[in-house]
């Protein structure tokens, strides 16, 4: 009995942690789905979702009631349990891959020292969900997403984990709570010193998740929902959840590797610490924005609603702006990393986010054709290009003694070069096989 | 009742792998089938060996219904037809039977009946352009696109009261006169209309994906388009320049300065380039009309029964999506003997299974949105 108290004692932060991931992920991910539905409908002229709650702020929860009652539908022909365990894949794949990473200083399941292949190589599992689901179902639609979401994985994960090797050259470590540390060091966020690794990540990450433009394994207007066409109602649900948590998991990725994890903008420069009231400064407008809505809402139990949202606000700008008021040295000032790294780290994850729906709603779908040979005839030789570069650079800085002022920019831009030299090549190429329909 | 069940897959040689083909069926429940088309691919892997259009899942017998009404009662029938241009269809009608009773229209509804073609063409293509945008992917340009259907809906609405299916003509020249405002809308409509075109053509047409997914897709020769029969924006994206508003003018299309844009080599871009250079013609010509709006009545002299003389007429304008031709045969009662409908949807889509061999799944959709069907107008 003791050792167990002792054991329990010893892992109480990782095991809050992980409760607090496994039961606030699915909340989030509604979340990200109406911040998602709110973002296309201002991009499209229209209002979005408004019915439940102020401003729509209650339709995830409305949307989750309505899939966990749904009949769970099994085809007859379907392969019953892989069909029952597929989605359960992709969901555990997703969470798992969040353990290893660190959400400011204090907020973090496991430490590891390989954090971030680990994330990868599990994040990278949830396919077999997909694949699993796709083939189970017994239906060509299913089929023929699955395939596509397998082939667009193995090209993209190359891309993206040659992207991810450039910033861990420069990092020189796997875990991710060292990485950020790192970029502390060098006083500059690794996205500066390897811009083309993080615009390959992005590509290869949107298409990793496949989100629009690369949405092809459940692009609608084809296959209607490609590996989800026979799922319905909390498997359905499950999936979804597993897109949305695999977002989040490449979005904290990219803010670990590329966007400085939990560092504030100018993090090592005391000039700008007037940046730390940032965070309370925007918990403040949003709760402004709130108020200034409540009194329009058409029912008293929405003015409520929306009024005790911008309470809410109200608290949290008061406790991130605590630790700045309390005296240093005290407790409360001791708080502040942690609650200010989560703020900057979840903020650069929802602009991440929000760059994934900006594309999704500007551009059309790619063709399956167009998808491969932009990763493979672009993305791969350019990634592998941006870690030579890097390599050089890391040479002429350590070994040379250049400064970080020329070593960086000259391989980025020989890196740039090298990416036109590919564009063009692949323009070429393109205008030789511009007529495709004539063979059958 | 025997199950009817489609082979999971048929075995042939042709695949490149040696694979069996694999048979999907499209539709006609889909998302992007613009109805309820069903289209029966043969797939080797994810690339069409064949295909197969079935039709007739709306289908409502609007030719035989036809022969049970009066000339007067089926010209509400029509605009059931292609509902997102009801008002084409109307005149093409109304028309046809006026040239049946060797009747014209007076002027002045002429006029009006042109504005509001040329609004519906603008309505129509709007349609056609948001939804072909939305099977390639781009969910944003449907609601812009929407955005500006919307105000040439409200004046019809205002006009005659419907939306959609509008049954905005009677035979002989117009139902109702022209509201106070009418001019006024319609100018208001299109004066900023050119700037919302260069909108959706800012969002599309240099696009490196949206020229990737249509340049070289669905091509159609000018020789092939011909042998097809196809019309309109098909036919003059291949280079043909076939338009009945010039050839054959009908209404008061004789009146008016406008060009006819033709494409070069018949592709998915070329059509999508010709039919929005035809929403700024028919911009123009909405212009040109409500400059000068001649007075007069608006009703020619066609008596309360209408009873043709035994004969037969066939006549076609230029709808929207093409040429859509009536063929009237009038035994001398106050019913058609027989109507026979050219749509010119169900004419160009015999096209797609020319079109899509040799292309990929996701191709079929494009081609299926450039074609710009509509399955009530197909099954009619």
């Amino acid at each position: 009995m003791q050792t167990l108290i002792h054991f329990v004692i010893s892992i109480w932060v990782q095991l809050v942690c992980a409760v607090v991931i496994v039961a606030v992920l699915p909340l989030v991910a509604g979340y990200i789905v109406l911040m998602e539905r709110k973002v296309m409908a201002d991009m499209q002229a229209r209002l979005g979702p408004m019915r439940v709650g102020p401003h729509g702020l209650l339709q995830p929860i409305a949307d989750a009631v309505k899939l966990l009652l749904k009949e769970d539908i099994i085809p007859d022909e379907a392969d019953k349990g892989i069909f029952w365990i597929a989605p359960l894949i992709s969901v555990t794949a997703g969470m798992l891959a969040m353990s290893a990473l660190a959400i400011g200083p204090w907020f973090q399941i496991a430490d590891l020292n390989v954090g971030l292949l680990f994330v990868v190589g599990i994040g990278a599992l949830g396919i077999f969900g997909i694949v699993l689901g796709g083939w189970s179902s017994n239906s060509h639609y299913s089929l023929l997403g699955a395939l596509r979401s397998a082939a667009q994985l193995v090209s993209y994960e190359t891309a993206a984990g040659l992207a991810i090797v450039g910033a861990l050259l420069l990092a020189g470590t796997l875990s991710t709570r060292e990485i950020i540390e790192a970029q502390e060091d060098y006083g500059v966020w690794f996205v500066f010193a390897a811009p083309v690794g993080f615009f390959i990540y992005v590509v290869a990450s949107i298409a990793e998740t496949n989100r629009a433009p690369f949405d092809l394994p459940e692009a609608e207007s084809e296959l209607v929902a490609g590996y989800m066409t026979e799922y319905s109602g909390f498997r359905w649900a499950l999936y979804f959840l597993a897109e949305y948590t695999n977002m989040v998991v490449v979005a904290s990725i990219a803010t670990t590797l590329f966007l400085g994890g939990w560092l504030r903008p100018f993090a090592g420069t005391p000039a700008f610490n007037f940046l730390d009231g940032f965070p309370s400064l925007l918990m403040l407008v949003v709760a402004g924005y709130c108020f200034y809505r409540a009194p329009k809402q058409p029912v008293k139990i929405q003015k409520m609603f929306l009024a005790a949202v911008g309470g809410l606000f109200i608290l949290a700008a008061g406790i991130l702006a605590a630790p700045l008021m309390a005296p240093p040295g005290s407790l409360v000032a001791s708080a502040k990393p942690g609650l200010h790294g989560a703020f900057w780290f979840l903020l650069k994850v929802g602009l991440y986010l929000y760059l994934f729906m900006w594309l999704r709603f500007t551009f059309p779908r790619y063709r399956f054709d167009q998808l491969m040979r932009l990763g493979w005839q672009f993305l791969i030789p350019l990634s592998i290009v941006n870690v030579m570069g890097i390599g050089l650079a890391l040479v002429l800085h350590r070994q040379l003694g250049w400064s970080h002022w020329t070593a960086f920019p000259l391989t980025t831009i020989l890196t740039l070069v090298v990416a036109g030299m590919l564009a063009s090549a692949g323009a070429k190429k393109d205008k030789e096989h511009a007529v495709v329909g004539e063979e059958a | 009742m025997a199950e009817q069940r489609i082979p999971f897959a048929t075995h042939a040689e042709t695949t490149v792998l040696g694979a069996d083909e694999i048979v999907l069926n499209m539709g006609p429940q889909h998302p992007s089938t613009h109805g309820v088309l069903r289209v029966k691919l043969r797939l080797d892997g994810e690339k069409v060996i064949g295909s197969e259009c079935v039709i007739g899942y709306l289908h409502r017998g609007v030719e035989k219904i036809a022969e049970h009404r009066t000339y007067t009662q089926f010209a509400p029938y029509v605009d059931r037809m292609d509902y997102v241009a009801a008002v084409s269809n109307g005149l093409g009608y109304c028309e046809a039977v006026e040239k049946l009773l060797g009747a014209e229209a007076p002027l002045r509804a002429r006029v009006i009946r042109t504005i509001l073609t040329e609004l519906q063409r603008i309505a129509s293509h709007l349609f056609w352009l948001g939804t072909h945008a939305l099977d390639i992917g781009a969910l944003t340009p449907l609601f812009y696109c929407l955005r500006e259907r919307e105000e040439i809906l409200k004046i019809f609405e205002k006009y005659c009261g419907a939306r959609l299916t509008t049954h905005a003509f009677r035979i002989g020249g117009l139902q109702y006169e022209a509201y106070d405002e009418f001019e006024k809308d319609v100018e208001r409509f299109c004066k900023p209309f050119d700037k919302r075109v260069d909108e959706y053509e800012s969002l599309l047409t240099s696009n490196r994906i949206w020229v990737g997914r249509t340049k070289g897709i669905g091509i159609l020769t000018a020789k092939e388009a011909i042998d097809y029969a196809a019309s309109g924006p098909v036919i003059r994206a291949s280079g043909v320049k076939w338009d009945i508003r010039k050839a054959m003018p009908y209404a008061a299309y004789d009146l008016y300065k406008f060009e006819i844009p033709t494409g070069k080599n018949g592709d998915t871009y070329d059509r999508y380039i010709v039919r929005m250079e035809e929403m700024r013609q028919s911009r123009l010509i909405c212009l040109q009309a409500i400059e000068n709006i001649p007075a007069g009545p608006i009703m020619g002299k066609v008596g309360k029964v209408l009873k043709p003389p035994p004969g037969e007429v066939y006549h076609s304008i230029e709808a929207p999506k093409g040429e859509l031709g009536y063929y009237i045969v009038s035994d001398g009662t106050t019913q058609p003997y027989r109507v026979r409908i050219r749509p010119p949807s169900l004419i160009n889509l015999e096209a797609f299974d020319k079109m899509i061999r040799g292309h990929l799944v996701a191709d079929v959709v494009a081609i299926i949105g450039t074609l710009d069907i509509v399955l009530g107008e197909v099954d009619r």
